[in-house]
């Protein structure tokens, strides 16, 4: 199974919203799709699924053109951010509606809704209706629809969005588990940066209705082509500033400055963007983090087991993310120290350069 | 702006209610300081939406008082309580400016035109949204159109306390994080009374100087965010706390040594005397993922799955049939290597039955 857009775009009276787009999508890992709110993931997933016709361009499943088929003949799954489930059926009825379409009856069908059942573990569930489940199982009585079906490619757009953060943490754990083996195509939208990383797979980063990269989810975070797509993988935002490059040394401002190794040291002189993730902006000197930038301390947070500090160089916001729980007095002046090692060259036309 | 006390609270939406799980919140006492920042964290179905409404008193409680200031308010309607409330949906009149929006609960008091003017003119500063005063409320993006709602709830300054539920829910992550900062500010410069309801760990922990962690209808820790994180008095603060939560393991003791799958781990303190040793209640150790590291010596394990996250690793490992997390910078083993696990025991702790069961040690002269 493999799933392929050719240069596939979407209009709206006129307007593009989806840039001709090229993707090949392969079994066996999650292609993720990973973009702000308004990037063009559910506009994407919608034309893969054919519920949006494309304004040009071709879609492929196994190397067969479906760009003109239907949603129903195109042998696909579809899960919504908002749990979608037949409100009068009971959830045994929920799950058993693909197979009945598909035309399967008796025993194959009371066998593989329990199975489904098992693997999202609601089989005790299944005779109640979807408004007496909490919303975890409102999505996982939704997620066992999908899988019933055994079809050729799944869209998960977002599905775990409207949960708790805890249950998200435990569904997203078993959802590769769940699709493994299967042989479908599965698409997963979401705007979460570590939720793609946790999902592993392949990636898509898309932003402004363009993909601006595709690649191995890791790969991707690592080595990013262009500015667009560093920012794209980072929350908190990458913090981004202007840099002077002479011989071998990067100038930020008058008081700051650090040595070039590397693709870096051999660019020509003159001035890049640099960009550096908020964790290789640390609040303590480490051997790596090695660079003091001295900021203003605006606005600190703390997750569970992090600690994130934004502040003020001059007009430019930076932020540090660093493990543990760090105090900062609003207001103050902190040492940060960056890590020169970690940071993302580029050039004026937003392509890395090193 | 006032002082909070919640005396003996139950509550259960059943007429008759028998036993303890008829109740929806179970004995919840609770002091909170005028001005002090707060947060109710807990999954779904926890309790703290029903805690919320009693405060605001669109629900009285089966048992138990509520005082704002020392003066009972249990049945007063929530008209009559002088409270302020942000929803997880924006609530704004689109067909007002914005700055008759924000302008709109001062005008149902009848204030003075002069001062509603100078409420609303500070408080669209402090959200960043003066520029929009004039505008319709109809075409914001929803972000804003919830910085307006939180304004609107910002606008009084008489109001005994700011109540947040889940506000930040229909926002963007991306946006999140800069209304997350927002609110923490707002707080800093208002210095009322706030209580924000929230599932998200994050959220919780930015916002309040104080975290009050529920679990079914109760009350399990309530500390700061580094409490909750370095020692949590309950196995599910550790569970909710964190990403990935702490590593909790089945234990058996004997002679005062804890063993899991039959190796020795060496505890932050003595285990304090309870019943459960005799009557072989549940012992659990609980070591959250960043404070194990990989040795020579330790836990013998196997790596099961490694999980690049960017920062860090996640990496699964396999001691017996029980998987532990451990979080490493840096490299990480290779999948189906074997690996010795080793747990920091200033940073390990005993559960009983779900609560702590070790003593810290006494802190150095």
């Amino acid at each position: 199974m493999t799933l392929e857009l050719r240069n596939i775009t979407k209009q709206v009276a006129g307007v593009c919203h989806i840039k001709p787009t090229n993707l090949l999508l392969k079994p066996g890992h999650f292609n993720v799709l990973l973009g702000e709110t308004g990037s063009g993931k559910t506009s994407l997933i919608k034309l893969m699924a054919g519920l949006d016709p494309v304004a040009d361009g071709e879609i492929l499943m196994d190397g067969t053109n479906i760009t003109a088929l239907s949603t129903q003949k195109r042998n696909i799954s579809l899960v919504h951010q908002f749990f979608v489930n037949y409100p009068h059926m009971t959830v045994f009825d929920n799950i058993a509606s693909p197979l009945k379409l598909a035309g399967i009856s008796g025993s194959e069908l009371q066998g593989r809704v329990e199975e489904a059942a098992d693997i999202l573990q609601i089989r005790p569930l299944l005779a109640r209706r979807p408004q007496e489940l909490s919303g975890g199982q409102q999505q996982r009585t939704a997620l066992a629809r999908a899988i019933v079906k055994q079809s050729k490619a799944v869209f998960l757009d977002e599905p775990l969005a409207n949960l708790d953060f805890k249950l998200r943490e435990e569904l997203r754990e078993q959802l590769p588990v769940l699709f493994a083996g299967r042989g479908a195509v599965v698409v997963y939208a979401t705007s979460e940066p570590e939720e793609a990383l946790l999902l592993g797979g392949e990636t898509a980063l898309i932003s402004d209705g363009r993909v601006s990269q595709f690649g191995p989810t890791s790969e991707l975070y690592h080595r990013p082509n262009d500015f667009t797509s560093a920012n794209v993988f980072s929350d908190p935002p990458i913090n981004a500033a202007q840099i002077t490059k002479t011989g071998t040394t990067a100038h930020l401002n008058l008081e700051t400055s650090w040595e070039l190794s590397g693709e870096a040291a051999a660019l020509r002189d003159g001035v890049y963007q640099v960009a550096v993730r908020p964790n290789h902006v640390a609040p303590v000197q480490t051997q790596t983090a090695c660079v003091p930038l001295t900021g203003t301390v605006l606005v600190t947070e703390l997750s569970g087991s992090d600690s994130s500090a934004h502040f003020s160089i001059g007009e430019d916001v930076w932020v540090s993310l660093a493990h543990g729980v760090h105090s900062y007095e609003i207001g103050a002046a902190h040492p940060f120290y960056l890590d020169p090692s970690k940071c993302f060259y580029f050039a004026a036309d937003g392509q890395r350069v090193a | 702006m006032a002082r909070i006390t919640l005396s003996q609270l139950r509550h259960s939406y059943l007429p008759r209610p028998t036993g303890p799980d008829d109740y929806v919140l179970k004995d919840i006492d609770l002091d909170w300081h005028n001005g002090g920042a707060y947060a109710l964290l807990g999954p779904s179905g926890c309790g703290k939406s029903t805690l919320l409404n009693i405060i605001s008193g669109l629900l009285e409680p089966s048992e138990g008082r509520i005082f704002f200031d020392g003066r009972d308010v249990t049945e007063l309607p929530p008209e009559q309580r002088n409270i302020a409330q942000v929803f997880q949906f924006p609530v704004i009149y689109d067909t007002m400016s914005v700055y008759n929006n924000l302008a709109f609960p001062l005008r149902n008091r009848g204030v003075d035109e002069a001062v509603i003017k100078d409420r609303v003119t500070k408080i669209a500063e402090m959200l960043d949204v003066t520029e929009m005063l004039q505008k319709p409320a109809a075409g914001l993006s929803p972000d804003n159109k919830q910085k307006i709602s939180m304004g609107r709830g910002l606008v009084r300054d008489d109001v005994n306390v700011v109540m947040f539920d889940e506000p930040l829910t229909v926002i963007d992550p991306h946006l999140k994080w800069t209304l997350r900062s927002k609110l923490k500010e707002l707080h800093q410069k208002v210095r009322a009374t706030m209580i924000y309801v929230t599932h998200d760990q994050t959220e919780a922990l930015t916002f309040a100087d104080q975290v009050v962690v529920m679990e079914d209808g109760q009350i399990v820790q309530i500390g700061t965010p580094v409490e909750l994180f370095e020692r949590p008095t309950h196995t599910f603060v550790g569970h909710f706390i964190g990403s990935p939560g702490m590593n909790i393991l089945p234990c058996t003791v004997q002679n005062g040594q804890a063993l899991f799958d039959g190796h020795p781990v060496v505890l932050e303190g003595p285990i304090v005397a309870g019943p459960a040793e005799q009557s072989g209640g549940l012992t659990q150790i609980g070591i959250r993922p960043e404070f194990i590291t990989f040795g020579e010596t330790g836990v013998p394990a196997t790596v099961r799955k490694v999980a690049d996250i960017g920062r860090h690793s996640v990496v699964d490992t396999l001691v017996g049939e029980f998987i532990i997390k451990v979080i490493v910078e840096g490299a990480a083993p290779a999948q189906g290597s074997a690996v010795h696990l080793r747990f920091d025991p200033s940073k390990t702790r005993l559960y009983r039955d779900g609560w702590i069961a070790t003593k810290e040690p006494e802190a150095a002269e």
